[in-house]
């Protein structure tokens, strides 16, 4: 059996090099309350390598994800864990006149939107053979933000191995010193940025998350830059009257995004219930290319902002059906 | 013969759920599998503990989650928590059962979800990928594969392995260091209930539905098939299964309406 995937390494696993950016990462208190586009213009550079948290189409953040296509980054690379409305977003940026703005992907789950099913135009980008791709599973590529998370260059998995997604991946196998076992290695993945949408944050960025955490603990403590994106902006007495509610403290994050209804048309635990009319909508003009076109020209690029999108796609009443679905579901 | 009261999907579902015993914990996804899961959790297995690769455990599910990832995986639930924690109960032996599908399925159980085609490079079709199908289909103790039988699917060569069933044959998950003792235990299709040989660790036939024939399922499949002696014909769902899953489990009639 071959002994290391031949699917490429996007980012070296070099620990001493993030500990390095992590020394120079401003660690004051500060103020970083600031607008979505002025967080995309400072903290996403063209050539980065992106994380995005939540689940696919579950806590993702959705404002930021619309702004980094609605200002044309290129050449980004990404990791693909559970990507599925996350990575039809940023396939709006490929294919539609606008450059490239995804070059390089790190997959696990991609193009599908689990049972709603395949996106036809991040199938079109894919398929195209225009990104390089690496596969990986939702576990290995956790465990990559883990490894990253805990400053080590990899960390060991029992899974994994045998088959092709390992063939193709970049992971390696190693002898256990201790008990002679077969194990696999999978090298830390530091993003240089990161967005994360959460419940509550105060102007510093510490964050709190209700419900599943998904990967988003190790995400925010492995990403070099992190942007979040808040449904209420609190204050910073408020996280001291329950710390153990905080998962993600200040130290972590560089921009704070007050975004009410910021998943949306994602689900939100707590909050609201995902807007299937609007995935479906999504999944259906995508099958015409042209319609599609003139559907992200109108709902993302020329969109001023990501209220804009809201307002067209969920009035008041809307949203308060789906706030409804999520806490009185039937 | 009389005709049957029940559909092929909800035959599938019922079979799926009789294979989950009381106390047991399973990873589920959506759509049949979490089907199944509710169904025996109504029915036969009341404590059932089920699981989502995305963090929720133990949920009172009000109806069935869209997402794996979606609040209702936690509704009501015991815990709402990592992946890697959902993971890693999984990998230090913890969970019995997942629920695994997939575009192609050979006779060693290996699937796959990633790529139709002969290229890496250039697939004629493209599919999601592993998602948390591989490291579940590592980690579990037994798997369990709910699918449409037909020869697309069941094919002698996979285009892309995903995930790990019992890979080229006896000993080779040990070998690749997957846990021992692990690996595909039942495949639940539209036409029969198939398990996996002692020894060849091949698929075998276990049971048939009502009025489906060995040749019938043969000529479904593209690779050989043995039988396991005595082969059966598979139970037909209880009233009481077919009452509880069309009331309370997919009134809406996602699953049970395919």
């Amino acid at each position: 059996m071959s002994t290391r995937g031949k699917g490429s390494l996007f980012v070296e696993p070099d620990c001493d090099a993030a500990r390095q950016w992590f020394r120079e990462k401003p660690k004051r208190m500060s103020d970083k309350v600031m607008s979505v586009a002025e967080a995309v213009r400072r903290f996403v550079a063209d050539d980065d390598y992106l994380a995005s948290g939540g689940f696919g189409g579950d806590r993702i953040a959705t404002a930021l994800l619309h702004e980094i296509v609605r200002q044309r980054r290129q050449g980004l690379s990404f990791a693909g864990h559970t990507a599925t409305h996350d990575f039809q977003i940023l396939c709006a940026g490929n294919d539609t006149g606008r450059g490239q703005l995804l070059k390089r992907v790190d997959i696990a789950y991609i193009i599908g939107l689990e049972a709603r099913g395949l996106s036809p135009h991040a199938r079109r980008v894919v398929e195209s053979g225009q990104i390089e791709l690496c596969e990986w599973t939702n576990y290995t590529l956790a465990l990559r933000f883990q490894a990253a998370s805990m400053g080590v260059p990899f960390l060991p998995v029992r899974g994994f191995a045998g088959t092709d997604t390992f063939a193709n991946s970049a992971a390696a196998r190693v002898t256990c010193p201790y008990t002679e076992q077969e194990l696999t290695v999978v090298p830390a993945l530091w993003p240089d940025v990161a967005v994360i949408h959460v419940h509550e944050s105060d102007c510093f960025g510490n964050c709190r998350i209700r419900g599943t955490s998904v990967s988003d603990w190790h995400v925010a403590r492995a990403a070099k830059k992190l942007i979040v994106s808040c449904e209420r902006l609190i204050s910073n007495e408020e996280i001291r009257r329950d710390p153990t509610a905080t998962t993600i403290p200040f130290y972590c994050v560089d921009a704070v995004c007050h975004v009410p209804c910021g998943s949306y048309p994602g689900n939100m635990p707590y909050e609201y219930y995902s807007d299937e009319e609007h995935l479906r909508e999504w999944l259906t003009v995508e099958r015409d290319f042209e319609a599609y076109l003139a559907f992200v020209d109108r709902l993302i690029f020329r969109s001023t902002d990501f209220e804009e999108y809201l307002n067209r796609c969920c009035g008041t009443a809307k949203m308060q059906d789906l706030r409804n679905q999520e806490l009185y579901p039937s | 013969m009389t005709t049957p009261t029940y559909t092929p999907m909800e035959l599938m579902i019922c079979a799926a759920a009789s294979t989950l015993e009381d106390g047991a914990m399973v990873v589920v996804g959506t759509g049949a599998p979490c089907a199944a899961a509710m169904l025996a959790q109504k029915t036969t297995a009341p404590n059932l503990t089920l699981m989502f690769e995305a963090g929720g455990v133990g949920p009172r599910l009000p109806r069935m989650p869209i997402s794996v990832g979606d609040s209702r995986t936690f509704y009501e639930g015991l815990m709402a928590t990592s992946m890697s924690d959902i993971m890693e109960t999984c990998q230090r032996g913890m969970v019995d059962y997942t629920f695994l599908g997939g575009a192609q399925i050979d006779a060693y159980g290996n699937l796959n979800s990633t790529m139709i085609g002969d290229n890496y490079q250039q697939p004629k079709v493209r599919l999601p990928g592993s998602g948390g199908a591989s490291d579940l289909g590592s980690l579990c103790w037994r798997v369990l594969v709910i699918t449409p039988h037909d020869r697309r699917r069941f094919v002698e060569k996979l285009d892309f392995v995903t995930t790990p069933g019992y890979l080229d044959g006896p000993g080779a998950r040990e070998a690749a260091g997957l846990p021992p003792g692990s690996g595909p235990y039942k495949v639940i299709t539209s036409l029969a209930v198939l398990g996996f040989h002692e020894e060849t660790k091949r698929m075998q036939l276990e049971s048939l539905h009502p009025g489906v024939t060995v040749e019938q399922v043969q000529a479904e499949t593209g690779f050989q098939l043995s039988c396991r002696s005595p082969l059966e014909v598979t139970s037909e769902p209880t009233a009481a299964q077919l009452e509880t899953l069309r009331r309370d489990v997919d009134p809406h009639r996602y699953m049970i309406g395919r």
